[in-house]
């Protein structure tokens, strides 16, 4: 079950070739929002028809070292009203997680090294997924204390917003990791990718579990590290900037590369949990697990680049509507249904629609009571919109009547 | 993390085992302590409902080294990131967190009966870890620690065989608090009519009046 290193007990080697590891995860995901900064960059001028920056470095690619070499070098200040330890403390408290839950992503197969066999996985816990969960929980921690930690009113604005919103959102982003249990059997992420193993798109969980608790997982997930369109945290406009307004310098840079590397993070996530991992067929005979695996983190990054290019930003109101009235009854009523399919059947009929259906009483039960919950809350939605709607009228006819 | 998997290696090694499960326990019990007498010490709020985070990694910590990773993970998920972000939440929005003092304590017998119960439950902790089978009912229900299947697993079979019944009625149970909670905060915000009646009043004084 666990990492085939392990089995011949802990030597020197098996610590070196650990340690390693962690340093290659760290390098990664650290490369990998050097690049990312750059991708979205020329990205989005390319969606805009613009050149993008072109400068530093071959075709401006070095940009972002340039950037962060010099983020580094600026004058770091505090507020006076900043609370000195927690100030210092936050930066660190979003990077830590984002860097944490690297670790259970399944990159590909094994690599053999000095007579060790290992997986290209620094963790694989039989409780993979919770840690993925435990992640994105501790994650609020940096945004919520920076935000306060400043002392200073835009910035505790923003951290207030950030936090109902990724506290809202978590729940959705359980429920539909459920689902993708619920079809794979299991929490550890190298077993999720096994269970899609073997079926190029076909076996994937986005088709197994009937592609909404990806859509709804991806929303969630989106609203969770605050990318656009649901950065409201950071609204500019609003508030000139949003939990990290205070911080410059150092601590300024570690809240971008948190940013990016969650980007990160999570869309190698998205690549495990529903897009098959490293997945993929074989060239000229040989498992590249870790090139699929890249190349449709590229992909899903690119859609990231994508949507922020083109959806204005969502208001606060019609976040939590989204969030608490549509995700969650919708999270919560395909994960009845996808459990209705996995009930197995007691039919032994040869028909793949008859044993898809029929004698699975449960199963059909679940499904059709989720149906009816959707239904239900629809209707209470309405009341609810109803009752605002009255609401509304009254002040409006109010207003006329003062305006007499 | 990695005590599960130190602990599985114990083939090649018990001592290797034993030693870090013992360093796990002390991690966490160091963890469990500081961030309780945190809790107490702490002046800000805000450090207090920190120093309470760290106590609740300490006890992750402690549940890993028991090989209950479900609720160590369940204990991160559930406490650090959702109750005591609602704990710094309340904090923040009602500003209590700039107020250095709360005056004078509002009870004053709150200090001395406090270190009373807690000598009291001092001492009948260790008393009774002296006894023998203190516990009441047996010491697991879902098999043995080291069994056949996965800690996650056994835990969901016992939860929904032979424990449906309460597991169900504790969830009915939350579902009506929560519905109790919407209705109760609902309620306490003035009535909207209320509002604009009191609103007009003020209005139809004449132009100028209340404007």
């Amino acid at each position: 079950m666990g990492d085939p290193l392990f089995n011949n007990g802990l030597n020197l080697a098996v610590w070196l070739i650990l340690i390693g590891k962690v340093l290659v995860v760290f390098l990664i995901v650290l490369l990998s929002v050097l690049f990312m900064v750059m991708y979205e960059r020329k990205a989005v001028a390319w969606l805009g028809v613009r050149y993008g920056p072109n400068r530093a470095g071959p075709n401006g690619w070095l940009q972002s070292l340039a950037d962060g070499t010099k983020l580094l070098f600026k004058e770091a200040f505090m507020p006076r009203a900043a609370d000195k330890v927690i100030y210092r403390i936050a930066p660190y408290l979003m990077l830590v997680p984002v860097f944490l839950a690297f670790s259970i992503v399944p990159l590909g197969g094994t690599i053999t090294i000095a007579h060790h066999t290992t997986r290209l996985q620094l963790a694989d816990p039989p409780w993979g997924i919770l840690f993925l969960l435990m992640t994105s929980g501790v994650a609020v921690y940096g945004v919520m204390l920076a935000g306060w930690a400043s002392g200073s009113k835009y910035p505790l604005l923003g951290a207030v917003r950030a936090t109902a919103q990724m506290v809202s959102y978590e729940a959705v982003l359980g429920l539909t990791t459920a689902t993708v249990v619920l079809v794979s059997h299991s929490l550890q992420t190298s077993a999720i990718v096994a269970a899609q193993h073997g079926g190029f798109l076909y076996k994937w969980n986005v088709i197994h579990t009937l592609f909404f608790p990806f859509a709804l997982f991806a929303i969630a997930i989106t609203a969770e590290m605050t990318r656009p369109p649901f950065d409201l945290v950071e609204a500019e406009e609003e508030l000139s900037g949003g939990y990290n307004l205070e911080y410059s310098s150092v601590d300024f840079a570690w809240f971008y590369l948190a940013e990016y590397a969650a980007l990160v993070t999570n869309s190698a996530i998205i690549t495990t949990l529903w897009f098959g991992g490293p997945d993929g067929p074989r060239i000229a005979g040989h498992s590249i697990g870790p090139v699929w695996f890249t190349i449709k983190v590229l992909i899903i990054l690119y859609i990231y680049v994508w949507i922020r290019a083109t959806l204005p930003r969502l208001r606060y109101d019609q976040l939590m509507d989204l969030g608490w009235k549509r995700l969650i009854p919708g999270a919560l009523a395909m994960l009845m249904i996808v459990a209705g399919f996995q009930v197995v059947p007691t039919s032994t009929s040869k028909s793949r629609i008859v044993r898809g259906f029929l004698d699975r009483e449960w199963g059909l039960a679940a499904i059709a009571a989720s149906f009816l919950l959707i239904a239900f809350l629809w209707r209470a939605i309405d009341v609810g919109h109803g009752a605002a709607a009255s609401d509304d009228a009254y002040d409006a006819t109010f207003t006329t009547e003062v305006d007499k | 993390m990695y005590a599960g998997f130190l602990a599985s290696a114990a083939s090649s090694g018990t001592d290797l085992a034993n030693a870090s499960a013992w360093a796990v326990f002390l991690v966490g019990a160091a963890m469990i302590l500081t961030g309780a007498f945190g809790v107490i010490l702490l002046r800000n709020p805000v450090h207090c409902a920190l120093m309470l985070v760290i106590t609740l990694f300490g006890i992750a910590l402690e549940f890993i080294d028991q090989s209950a990773d479900f609720l160590a993970a369940v204990q991160i998920i559930v406490y650090a990131g959702a109750i005591v972000i609602l704990f710094l939440f309340v904090i923040m929005f009602l500003g209590v967190d700039r107020r250095e003092a709360a005056g004078p304590e509002a009870t004053k017998f709150q200090k001395p009966i406090a270190l009373i119960l807690g000598a009291v439950s001092l001492v009948e902790i260790l008393i009774l870890s002296q006894v023998d089978h203190w516990v009441s009912g047996a010491p697991s229900v879902a098999g043995r620690l080291d069994g056949p299947g996965e800690n996650v697993q056994k835990l969901g079979q016992s939860i929904y065989t032979r424990y449906l019944l309460p597991f169900e009625m504790t969830a009915a149970l939350l579902v009506i608090a929560v519905v109790a909670a919407v209705v109760l905060s609902r309620r306490q915000q003035p009535g909207a009519s209320e509002l604009r009646a009191a609103d007009k009043e003020k209005l139809v004084v004449g132009p100028g009046g209340a404007e």
